[in-house]
């Protein structure tokens, strides 16, 4: 079976900084994959690798037996990014956030049609944001603003769904809606990779974990991934001690 | 009532005569397209960028006067050429990109005016560098007519492509569109709306047109549409107030549109309901109680 994302051997350096070291990877189809890792391990390099926004040295992506550049031409791949690189100032609202999902289904003029309409006012219900739509998005508190990005990627529909820090700054009832959504999602035969420090949210949300320190340290269900002993190992560290797992 | 009377003959008097009505329609249609275009370019960050473009036409004015072709061609050729020159170096090289543009539009300005002083002309270099908008001839109001509508045109046609690049590339890059391609296109009319500006007030004020009334509106609303119909509000009502005060006090018309502006934003600065630096305080107060009564929108 194809795998949903591929990375194989994938190497990206900063001038003289090894971001990802020969990493290798490899999804299947409807699987949730936690991706974790400290601060500079190299998650969001990996989620830009995958998006094609950074030259890889070595290696070969593939996203559904795709290249990556293929695979966002034909809409098989969305992100919601991390909520520092939002301008959370920008004079747009939710609903209008939510429709920049749909760009890619559009016309050149981007003008919608009643299924892109319908498609808005279903992602925007589905996150309880129905309400708010018509909110500046600077106006919405940490899980609100979060759960509009995941709106947008739902009315964009893509097959494999890259999630930055999707929990950070999220209130628990916000937790709690984004989480139901990823396991609904993953029902639907969607792929998902997802970084997160919330070590807590794991077990419940994905079927595998990654760890990453510029490489590959560890793949398996999370239990053993998360086993601390695993974690001990590869960063010195005890899970519970959180506030040690930034980013 | 003769306060209103005078006030009729200050903005009746000037319109009977034919320099003004033209210097009107030039004022008013750039500050129009400057308006529009200022919009993405608050949100984006580029006005540096508009000071760069703006400066680095003044080779290509020179050199259109002495061939004899549109001055607008010329400028277009230059202000494009730079900012293609100003992506190139910025790639291929370690230099941050603000100090490319510094380096870009200083040197492009500089061969402008060696060119003033050395090539045969009837450039008058003042007029370039501030504008003559009292003494356009047909042929200048006919290429601003149609260089605006073009830039209209355009941002009308993309207009939703433009906000989402400004607001989020990455997004754009994500869902199988060309960031670089929208960016291209937004630097392309920057070019060609600082050609239709030169008119009006010259290279050295244009990057107020392209900024002013763009930053003006951002203070007063949070709506992207509202954003445009506010900013070019505030072009228009600037470009009238503008030419016909320079016609009283027998003063800079460029300096007297900009200072208009700059009149604006001041305004919307001070009092802007939401963003005014003397309602901040009332704006925290009520703030601080909605945050008492609905306690989910602390963060």
């Amino acid at each position: 079976m194809t795998a949903a994302i591929e990375l194989n051997g994938i190497t990206v350096r900063y001038g003289d900084v090894l971001a990802l070291d020969d990493v290798h990877l490899s999804v299947a189809p409807g699987r949730v994959c936690g991706l974790l890792g400290m601060n500079g391990s190299g998650k969001s390099t990996l989620f830009k690798a995958l998006l094609g926004l950074v030259p890889t040295d070595h290696g070969r992506i593939r996203i559904l037996g795709r290249s990556s550049a293929t695979a966002r031409r034909k809409g098989l791949l969305g992100y919601v990014p991390q909520s520092e690189q939002v301008d959370w100032a920008f004079p747009v609202q939710v609903h209008d956030v939510v429709m920049m999902g749909r760009y890619a289904h559009m016309g050149p003029r981007r003008r919608p049609r009643a299924a892109d309409r319908e498609a808005v006012d279903h992602a925007l219900r589905r996150t309880g944001l129905t309400e708010l739509a018509g909110r500046q998005i600077g106006a919405l508190s940490g899980g609100q603003r979060k759960r509009a990005f995941v709106a947008r990627a739902l009315a964009q529909g893509p097959d494999v769904l890259l999630l930055d820090e999707p929990f950070t700054g999220v209130d628990k009832r916000s937790e709690k809606t984004i989480t139901e959504l990823l396991l609904q999602l993953r029902l639907a035969g969607h792929t998902l990779l997802v970084s997160t420090h919330d070590l807590a949210q794991v077990p419940t949300l994905c079927d595998e974990a990654v760890l990453l320190q510029n490489r590959v340290i560890a793949h398996g269900p999370p239990e053993q991934v998360l086993e601390p002993d695993v974690l001990l190992e590869s960063f010195g560290i005890n899970p519970d001690q959180e506030e040690t797992w930034t980013r | 009532m003769d306060a209103l009377i005078a006030l009729g003959e200050w903005f009746a008097v000037p319109l009977r005569f034919e320099f003004v009505q033209r210097a009107l329609v030039v004022s008013v249609v750039a500050g129009v397209v400057c308006a529009v275009l200022s919009c993405w370019m608050t949100l984006v960050g580029w006005s540096l960028m508009g000071d760069a473009v703006s400066h680095a036409v003044l080779p290509g004015v020179v050199l259109s006067y002495v061939f004899g072709l549109p001055f607008a061609l010329g400028a277009l050729v230059f202000g494009a050429g730079s900012v293609a020159l100003i992506g190139v170096v910025n790639r291929t090289s370690r230099v941050k990109e603000d100090a490319v543009i510094g380096v870009v539009f200083t040197a492009m300005f500089a061969l402008g005016l060696v060119l003033i002083s050395r090539v045969p002309s009837q450039t008058d270099l003042g007029h370039i560098l501030f504008g003559n908008v009292l003494g356009v001839s047909d042929a200048d109001i006919l290429q601003v007519l149609l260089l605006a509508a073009v830039v209209l045109a355009v941002t009308w046609y993309k207009h939703r492509d433009l906000t989402m690049y400004a607001f989020d590339p990455v997004h754009a890059h994500a869902i199988g569109l060309n960031p670089r391609l929208l960016e291209t296109l937004l630097l392309g009319l920057l070019s060609v709306t600082v050609v239709v500006a030169l008119q009006a007030v010259g290279i050295i004020l244009v990057v107020a047109m392209v900024i002013i009334p763009g930053a003006t509106a951002y203070l007063l609303t949070d709506r992207f549409e509202r954003m445009l119909v506010i900013s070019t509000g505030v072009a228009v009502m600037a470009a009238v107030v503008g030419v016909l005060a320079s016609f009283h006090l027998n003063a800079s018309t460029g300096g007297c549109i900009v200072l208009a502006q700059a009149g604006a934003f001041t305004l919307a600065y001070l009092f802007s309901p939401r963003q005014g630096v003397l309602f901040k305080g009332r704006a925290a107060r009520t703030l601080r109680t909605r945050l008492v009564r609905h306690p989910d929108h602390t963060r």
